[in-house]
């Protein structure tokens, strides 16, 4: 489906910076300031969204899902959750999520893993997507590490058995961020049709910046 | 096992490096129990083709390493797969200790006082081992910890599993093409508090077995197969590409 402005959330944003809407299988990119908040919208429901994060003013210093899992002694992500850097910095905050559960487990689909998985071959995938993007900022394919994929859920057995199973957001479930520090977001809205990650047919999202408080 | 070509013992809190070439077989032996040995794997022709941690779990649909499975690049290869393992469970998770969390956890030793027992973290062995091939901060990725368990509840928080691998546990890796491999000893980022663990791990390299049509892990699932496939052209026209074909 395409995006369409009918398809969009509406709520009124104070403050607001961006408001964008990305398409199935498009990417997104924007340096967030200290205090700004990210707000990702699935729109019509079970669409991940891969999802990386540096220092902006260090982009050695990035994402660290290990680091991440550690600290807030949980596989999953949500609302209280911090997001780690290498250096154990915060550089978001989860100050929202009415979905409950986003995986940090399964990392980005890639044309190479798909050929494995699949054996299809494919000319559009996340990684492709991150970096592209990644080169706008000049940044290549070694700043991709595991990233977040929000509205995505990856359930697994004590045995340590795991599945990217169906999603289980909504249409209009969000997650709000709250940036820590000068912060380079990066997204990819997942083009995947050949598993539930994206409800096996990918949707549209909306990627939300703003200052709270502002006029 | 095939002729013994060589062994060391890198005690705890170490680390090293070494290019393991296609038809290594590297068996690892957690000497004295609760050993934690970090690894990472690269293509050293091409740096930036690293371990990819979760399409590694991902394509084999699990969260544990154990015998049977590939750990694979961001390439959609395999750097090499687990031909046998005493464990039944191995981290790539978890990542590793820096060098305030040992602080916190297990105290600090200097150099000056302690000599080789000084308190090194994963993390900065990493980067020391990388800094010797041209690599830094940003090659870094999510790495392996053989004989480490970290057990997730149905609420996804973590468990690590103190019990996991006895003394003589071991695990063995057979090398399906040239790797840059980077190691170390220290101690894993969930490991209890108490003093600084320091477990000794043997390293033996000898020849690999050539992989058969009825390998275990090429057959484990048909993914395996496809990123055996994949190696297969990568080595097209290789000089031992008969020798060891897949």
């Amino acid at each position: 489906m395409t995006a369409t402005a009918a398809a969009t959330s509406t709520e009124k944003f104070s403050g607001l910076v961006s408001r964008e809407v990305v398409p199935p299988g498009g990417r997104w990119s924007r340096r967030l300031e200290t205090g700004q908040r990210l707000r990702i919208i699935d729109l019509e429901g079970q669409q991940a969204v891969d999802f990386l994060c540096y220092s902006a003013e260090l982009p050695l210093d990035r994402i660290n899902l290990p680091n991440t899992i550690k600290l807030n002694k949980s596989l999953y992500i949500t609302k209280g959750c911090k997001i780690y850097s290498d250096r154990a910095k915060v550089l978001f905050t989860v100050i929202e999520d009415t979905c409950g559960f986003h995986d940090t487990l399964a990392g980005c689909c890639s044309n190479e893993i798909d050929l494995v998985r699949y054996n299809v071959k494919k000319t559009k995938s996340c990684r492709a997507n991150f970096i592209a993007e990644l080169a706008t900022w000049s940044m290549g394919a070694s700043e991709i590490v595991p990233n977040i994929n929000f509205f995505m859920r990856v359930p697994f057995k004590e045995d340590g058995h795991v599945v990217i199973a169906d999603g289980i957001s909504k249409s209009g479930d969000y997650v709000e961020l709250l940036a820590g520090m000068p912060v380079l977001a990066v997204l990819s809205n997942c083009p995947q049709e050949l598993n539930p990650a994206a409800g096996s047919k990918p949707t549209p999202i909306e990627v939300i910046v703003y200052n709270p408080g502002s006029p | 096992m095939t002729e013994l070509l060589y062994e060391t013992v890198i005690d705890g809190g170490k680390h090293w490096s070494f290019i393991a070439r296609r038809g290594t077989l590297l068996t690892l032996t957690d000497r004295a129990g609760g050993a934690n040995v970090g690894m990472l794997f690269y293509n050293p022709e091409n740096p930036l083709e690293r371990y990819n941690a979760p399409d590694t779990l991902k394509c084999q649909q699990t969260f544990r390493l154990t015998r049977g499975h590939c750990l694979y690049s961001d390439m959609g290869r395999i750097f090499c797969s687990v031909v046998a393992d005493t464990v039944g469970w191995h981290d790539t998770v978890a990542g590793n200790a820096n060098k305030a969390l040992v602080a916190e956890r297990w105290g600090i030793q200097t150099y000056q006082d302690h000599r080789n027992d000084w308190t090194q973290n994963g993390h900065d062995a990493f980067l020391v081992e990388a800094g010797k091939y041209g690599l830094g901060r940003r090659d870094l990725a999510a790495n392996v910890n053989w004989f480490s368990k970290v057990a997730p509840a149905a609420d996804g928080t973590l468990h690590f599993d103190r019990t996991n691998s006895p003394a003589g546990s071991s695990v063995a890796l057979r090398f399906e093409m040239d790797t840059l491999v980077l190691l170390h000893t220290c101690p894993h980022p969930m490991y209890p508090a108490g003093p600084y663990p320091r477990k000794p791990v043997a390293l033996q390299f000898s020849k690999a077995d050539p992989v058969a049509a009825d390998d275990y892990c090429l057959n484990l699932r048909a993914e395996n197969g496809r990123g055996f496939k994949n190696n297969e052209i990568y080595h097209l026209c290789a000089a031992d590409a008969g020798a060891h074909s897949c």
